[in-house]
C-alpha cells in the first residue's frame, strides 16, 4: 500500500453523540473514580493539616477555639462547601451503584439488560442527591 | 468498473385493494392516483423527480490531485422500495460516478465485506435499509482503520489480530476408523458455540471498540469471539482449551475489555460478544484460582 489516511484523534472526539448507554456509563465511571481520588487525596490533606495544628485540649474544644473544630466549621459555612457536599454525594452514589451493575456485568448476569441498569442507575442517583439536598443545605446562607 | 449491477427488479404494486395500506409513499401515491386525489399536474412532477435518497459519501484517493483531501460528495439516487445502503451507493457508483470504491460482494449479509460507518454507527451497508435511516445518510469508512481508498480501509490489522488467536480446530486423537469417523459434538455444546460461530470477520465491532483504537495490540471482540468458539468447543482436549485461554489472558487479550458493549451494539450478526469476553475472563480466572 502506497499511502492511506488516518483520520485521526480530532474526528473521533467529534463522534460523542454518537455514544451509546455501555459507553457513556463506561465515561461516567471513569469520570467518577477520578473525582473520587481527588476528593480522597483532599480530604486526608484537610484533616492532616488540621489536626497537626490542633492541640486536643478539652478547654480549647469546650470554647470552640480549636483548629480541627474551627477549621470544619469554617468550612461547613461556605456555601459552595455544602454543594461541593451534594456534588460528591452524587458522585460517590453514582460510582456505587454502577460498580454494582458492573460487578453483575462480570458475572454474566443480565448482560442483555445493562443500558437499562445504566439507566436505573442514573435515575437512582438523581433521586438520592435531590433527596439529600434539604440535609446539605439547611442552616447555610448564600 | 467490471462489476455491472444488475437492474434492479422494480416492486409492483400490489394488486388487491386491501393490501394497499400506506406502506410506502409510493404505494400512497398510487392509491392517491385511483381515487383521482391528485391533479394530474402534480401527478406528472411527482413521477418526473420521484423520490430521492440524499448519501453523502466519504471521497479519499491518494493516487488523485483533487481527493487528496478527504471530502463529502452528494448523490441523490433513487429510492426503491426495500433499498439498502449497499444499493444506493451502488447506484450511485454505476450511474454516477465510476471511481466511487467500496468493498462489497454476496449482498446478503454472509461475506462481511461491506461494513461501513452508516449515520455514526457500524453497520453492514447489504442490511441497512435506507427507509430506517435519517437523511441525508452520511456513509463512511470504518473508524479506526486507515483508510485506503474512499470506503475500502486496511484490514490487515484486523486480520492478523483474528489468526493471532489460532482460529481452526485443533486436536491430536483422530477418531476411530471403526467408529463413525466423525467428530461428534454433543447439541447442547452446539448451541453453545452457535452464536460465536456466526462471525463474518466484517470487522464492525473491533472499530467500534475504542479500547482496540487506543490498544493496537489488543486482540479486539472478533478475535476474542473466535478464540470462544475453540475454546468452549468440547471436542477440542483440556490441554488445547488451556493453550487458548493462555493465549487469551496476556496483557493484550480479554483483560482489555472494559465492558464499553459497543462492539455488541454494532454487531451485525448479533453476536453477543461482551458475553463471550466475559466468560473468557471467567474461565480464565477459574483456571488460576486454586483453593489448596
Amino acid at each position: 500500500m502506497s499511502q492511506s489516511y488516518n483520520r485521526g484523534l480530532i474526528e473521533d472526539f467529534g463522534r460523542w453523540k454518537e455514544f451509546k448507554a455501555g459507553m457513556w456509563a463506561w465515561i461516567f465511571h471513569k469520570f467518577t473514580g477520578w473525582m473520587l481520588i481527588g476528593y480522597l487525596f483532599t480530604h486526608i490533606a484537610v484533616l492532616s493539616t488540621s489536626i497537626g495544628a490542633a492541640s486536643g485540649d478539652p478547654a480549647m474544644i469546650q470554647a470552640e477555639t480549636d483548629v480541627y473544630t474551627t477549621t470544619l466549621q469554617g468550612l461547613e459555612d461556605l456555601f459552595i462547601i455544602r454543594v461541593l457536599e451534594v456534588g460528591l454525594l452524587a458522585v460517590a452514589v453514582f460510582h456505587i451503584l454502577n460498580g454494582l451493575r458492573l460487578l453483575m456485568v462480570d458475572l454474566g448476569i443480565g448482560l442483555e439488560a445493562q443500558d437499562k441498569s445504566f439507566y436505573a442507575s442514573l435515575i437512582l442517583t438523581g433521586v438520592i442527591t435531590v433527596a439529600s439536598v434539604p440535609t446539605f443545605l439547611s442552616g447555610v446562607g448564600i | 468498473m467490471s462489476t455491472q449491477q444488475q437492474e434492479p427488479e422494480t416492486q409492483e404494486a400490489p394488486k388487491d385493494p386491501d393490501m394497499k395500506g400506506a406502506q410506502s409513499p409510493q404505494d400512497r401515491r398510487l392509491a392517491e392516483k385511483e381515487s383521482g386525489a391528485i391533479d394530474e399536474e402534480s401527478e406528472k412532477q411527482a413521477e418526473l423527480e420521484g423520490e430521492t435518497v440524499h448519501i453523502k459519501v466519504f471521497r479519499y484517493d491518494p493516487e488523485v490531485e483533487g481527493k487528496q483531501e478527504p471530502r463529502f460528495d452528494d448523490f441523490h439516487v433513487p429510492f426503491e422500495k426495500g433499498m439498502t445502503v449497499l444499493d444506493a451507493v451502488m447506484y450511485a457508483r454505476d450511474e454516477y460516478d465510476s471511481s466511487l470504491t467500496f468493498r462489497h460482494s454476496c449482498r446478503q449479509a454472509v461475506c462481511g465485506s461491506d461494513a461501513f460507518f452508516v449515520n455514526g454507527k457500524q453497520r453492514l451497508g447489504c442490511k441497512t435499509q435506507i427507509s430506517d435511516l435519517e437523511q441525508p445518510v452520511r456513509i463512511e469508512p470504518l473508524p479506526h482503520q486507515e483508510v485506503v481508498k474512499d470506503l475500502v480501509v486496511d484490514m490487515s490489522h484486523f486480520y492478523d489480530q483474528m489468526h493471532a488467536v489460532e482460529p481452526y480446530f485443533q486436536d491430536e486423537d483422530t477418531p476411530d476408523v471403526n467408529d463413525l469417523e466423525e467428530q461428534r459434538q454433543s447439541p447442547e455444546n452446539r448451541e453453545k458455540i452457535k452464536m460465536s460461530s456466526r462471525c463474518i470477520w466484517c470487522g464492525a465491532c473491533m472499530s467500534s471498540c475504542n479500547i482496540a483504537a487506543g490498544d493496537n495490540k489488543y486482540l479486539g471482540p472478533a478475535a476474542i469471539n473466535k478464540a470462544y468458539k475453540f475454546a468452549m468447543d468440547d471436542r477440542e482436549s483440556e490441554e488445547i482449551k488451556e493453550h487458548r485461554l493462555r493465549i487469551l489472558e496476556q496483557e493484550h487479550g480479554v483483560w482489555r475489555c472494559q465492558t464499553q458493549f459497543s462492539c455488541t451494539e454494532v454487531c451485525p450478526k448479533d453476536i453477543p460478544l461482551t458475553e463471550h469476553i466475559q466468560e473468557l475472563k471467567r474461565e480464565a480466572v477459574k483456571k488460576n484460582l486454586k483453593f489448596w
